[in-house]
């Protein structure tokens, strides 16, 4: 089980800010393409990845990355603080 | 060093007085905060999310950076999060280096980190809509520089 956060639009456009995933995807990509195949919003939101950024137990990371040991995924758009 | 994400607004001048008082190894101070814009004048408030612990290790991470290539004594970052007023301080970054060169460069290299590597997402609400901010190119590319 995965604990996957999801902030900004892409927790807008998915409806919620955090959800358990039982998964056995390998790589964040994996992950995604999951998620995707579940409903409409999920494939709305991560139609385009290079919009995205991921951060796996709350360090950036990229969407090659291994998923082995992992608790928290989060996926939110380009960080716009200062 | 210090680092306080907060809702709640500051007084900039205060926490600047307050700021590596005491010291005399410190011959500059800089500091910069960041004023909620209204460029339409339509702006009813700004909203910040955020995402609470890894807010505050990638702030540390980046303090750290900084300290370990300018020679700082006391930094000081205050980002605040939920729904701002225009007018109202967003942020603040404050350095204290014996020399202004490393002030000024460390408080510019905050800044540009903070920008962009540091998860937080702005959204302006007007009257009729609310928008999230997008990140801008600049900001990206700023990084190179360092």
């Amino acid at each position: 089980m995965i604990d996957v956060l999801y902030f900004a639009w892409v927790r807008e456009r998915i409806g919620l800010p955090k959800e358990r995933v039982e998964t056995q995807a390998a790589t964040v990509a994996d992950l995604v393409e999951e998620l995707k195949a579940r409903e409409a919003r999920y494939a709305a939101a991560f139609a385009d990845v290079s919009a995205l950024r991921v951060a796996l137990d709350q360090e950036l990371s990229d969407f090659g990355a291994s998923l082995s040991g992992v608790r928290e995924v989060a996926f939110f758009p380009p960080m716009t603080g200062g | 060093m210090t680092v306080r994400v907060q809702a709640d607004s500051f007084d900039p001048g205060a926490e600047l007085a307050g700021f590596a008082s005491g010291r005399t190894d410190v011959g500059a101070h800089v500091s910069f905060t960041g004023i909620v814009r209204d460029d339409s004048g339509q702006l009813q408030h700004m909203e910040i999310e955020h995402y609470p612990g890894m807010t505050e290790k990638a702030i540390a991470g980046i303090v750290a950076e900084a300290v370990s290539r300018w020679d700082l004594r006391a930094s000081l970052v205050i980002h605040r999060y939920g729904r701002l007023a225009p007018g109202e301080p967003i942020m603040m970054v404050a350095t204290a280096a014996p020399h202004r060169t490393d002030a000024f460069a460390a408080a510019e290299f905050l800044m540009d980190y903070l920008k962009s590597r540091a998860p937080f997402w702005k959204r302006e609400v007007t009257a009729d809509r609310a928008e999230w901010v997008a990140a801008r190119d600049e900001d990206e590319d700023a990084l190179g520089r360092w």
